[in-house]
């Protein structure tokens, strides 16, 4: 099942990206003088891959991924979904950021619920198939262990529930795009190991193509397909590493040597900066 | 509100006293009694004269004779009160609401805004009555804009506090302005909604005396200020009474409603 999964989703790389990025720079205005965050930089995402971008603070990841959502305008370069520029919000993206944002005077099922009331054609759906929307968001939080939290508030749940909840709400759409923006640097070793494998487990189900910004080399190799280490300002991806562990990948992984070899693969090319 | 301190509180057989419904509402209670009592003791004890202080058990005795004149006009200032209240109410939300959305609104509208509140209100009664006669009018209108600023001003800053993850995490599913405001902006403007609504009914009630005692011939504050002329100071002093408990009923009024409405706080 896991092997075939796999197998399709080596298949679909043959065909067209799903997303490119092509020649896109960023340059910011403070006080008259502009300067230069992202020199160039050019990559395609396959469909249903795993991209981790890696690299130091303030290089520009994060910059690349609201891209992506449409939520910072492309002004050099262009970035294509699907062989179309993006130009605004795609509406078949899940997000979900370090914060994990939960609206606090909703209750965990109806935070999950939320981009059904806004992405058509759930939007004018919700209402009548309620009970079936209603069993697809339980399905969700069970898979997550979150199912018996669904009527707590935001402020009764712990980080990493938190954290899951709002996992679950970037995948209530089936998103074609999943976007992490360090979902789990807040939270402490032993869960965002935890919630590595919920997320594998959840990609592996969903099949949607996800990028990832981290700062956790680790978290990038465990979850990823392809690692992408930008250098400093202004930055240009420096290095690509092919992850080639098997999957599904076990915690145990991580202390394999070829795990340490990519690990450190990785390491010199931030150091050397 | 109580959620809150529920859940913060640390625990202990005091704390767990104080979170039982007896401390909730007897606390204030005695402690309003331990005060009144006082009072009659210190009145008594030192001699104090009645036109001067008189004792809570005098003020009380006025009622057989001037209970039913100071609920008539005790009535007559909650309608104006409440008619003010709810113009400020009304207008103070869509004017918090255009400061707070539009930026040109907050340059232009907000410095005025401040302006104006910073206007004692009392000294516009004398031009009002010029203006709209004496009673009710000016006394609504006095209410309205000692109500409205508070108001206004804090769904602004509920509004342009939110956090912009929050709203992102809406534009990024392709939500419309309206969809933003809906899911996220007005939720998040209700606590502070509800925190202005209890400011703003105290400041309703004061702009309604103030307005009764300058330009008007009904109301409490009417009541007050020909109590006084006539020495009558028990009188003065039931009709503070009455004023008293109709905004402490009013404050717990608003006090349910935002528990209701604002259960996540």
């Amino acid at each position: 099942m896991v092997e075939s999964a796999f197998l399709e989703r080596s298949a679909s790389v043959q065909t067209a990206p799903v997303l490119e990025f092509c020649d896109v720079g960023l340059k910011y205005k403070t006080s008259g003088h502009s300067m230069a965050v992202i020199d160039r930089v050019s990559f395609r995402i396959n469909q249903a891959e795993f991209v981790s971008l890696v690299g130091p603070s303030g290089c520009g990841k994060t910059s690349l991924l609201r891209m992506i959502s449409g939520l910072n305008p492309v002004k050099e370069g262009a970035v294509y979904f699907q062989g179309n520029p993006i130009t605004r919000p795609l509406q078949n993206v899940g997000i979900a950021f370090q914060n994990p944002v939960l609206l606090p005077w909703r209750n965990t099922l109806q935070n999950v619920l939320l981009p059904l009331e806004i992405v058509p054609p759930h939007k004018h759906q919700l209402k009548r198939q309620r009970s079936r929307y209603l069993a697809t968001a339980q399905d969700l939080l069970s898979t997550v262990g979150l199912k018996s939290f669904q009527s707590h508030y935001p402020w009764q749940l712990s980080g990493g529930m938190k954290q899951r909840a709002s996992l679950c709400r970037a995948l209530i759409h089936n998103p074609e795009i999943l976007l992490l923006d360090e979902p789990f640097a807040a939270l402490d070793a032993f869960t965002r190991e935890e919630m590595w494998d919920m997320l594998q487990r959840l990609w592996e189900r969903t099949q949607c193509t996800s990028v990832l910004v981290t700062h956790d080399l680790r978290e990038a190799i465990f979850l990823s397909d392809t690692v992408y280490v930008m250098g400093p300002r202004p930055s240009r991806i420096i290095h690509t590493l092919n992850v080639t562990l098997p999957r599904p990948r076990t915690l145990d992984m991580c202390f394999t040597e070829e795990f340490h070899r990519m690990y450190s693969e990785l390491r010199q090319h931030i150091q050397r900066n | 509100m109580a959620a809150m301190e529920r859940r913060r509180l640390p625990k202990g057989e005091m704390s767990d006293f104080l979170n039982t419904q007896i401390a909730q509402y007897g606390l204030p209670i005695a402690t309003a009694a331990i005060l009144f009592l006082i009072w009659e003791l210190v009145v008594r004890l030192f001699g104090i004269p009645e036109f001067i202080l008189p004792t809570p058990s005098a003020i009380l005795a006025e009622i057989p004779q001037w209970g039913e004149a100071v609920a008539n006009n005790a009535w007559t200032t909650l309608f104006t009160t409440l008619t003010g209240f709810l113009f400020a109410l009304g207008l103070g939300v869509m004017l918090g609401f255009v400061i707070g959305y539009s930026k040109l609104a907050n340059l232009t509208l907000y410095p005025l805004l401040i302006g104006f509140n910073t206007i004692p209100k009392v000294a516009l009664v004398p031009l009002m009555s010029i203006w709209f006669g004496i009673g009710t009018v000016p006394a609504v209108i006095t209410a309205f804009l000692l109500a409205f600023f508070p108001i206004a001003a804090n769904v602004a800053i509920g509004l342009a506090t939110v956090e912009t993850e929050m709203e992102d995490v809406l534009v990024s599913l392709g939500a419309s302005r309206f969809d933003v405001f809906q899911k996220v902006g007005l939720p998040h403007t209700m606590p502070y909604l509800f925190a202005s609504l209890k400011i703003a009914i105290s400041q309703a009630f004061i702009g309604s005396v103030i307005a009764e005692t300058v330009a008007s011939n009904g109301g409490i504050g009417y009541v007050i200020l020909s109590a006084s002329s006539n020495f009558n100071i028990p009188l003065a002093f039931l009709a503070l009474l009455a004023l008293a408990v109709m905004g402490v009923v009013l404050y717990g009024l608003f006090v349910i409603l935002e528990k209701r409405f604002v259960h996540w706080i």
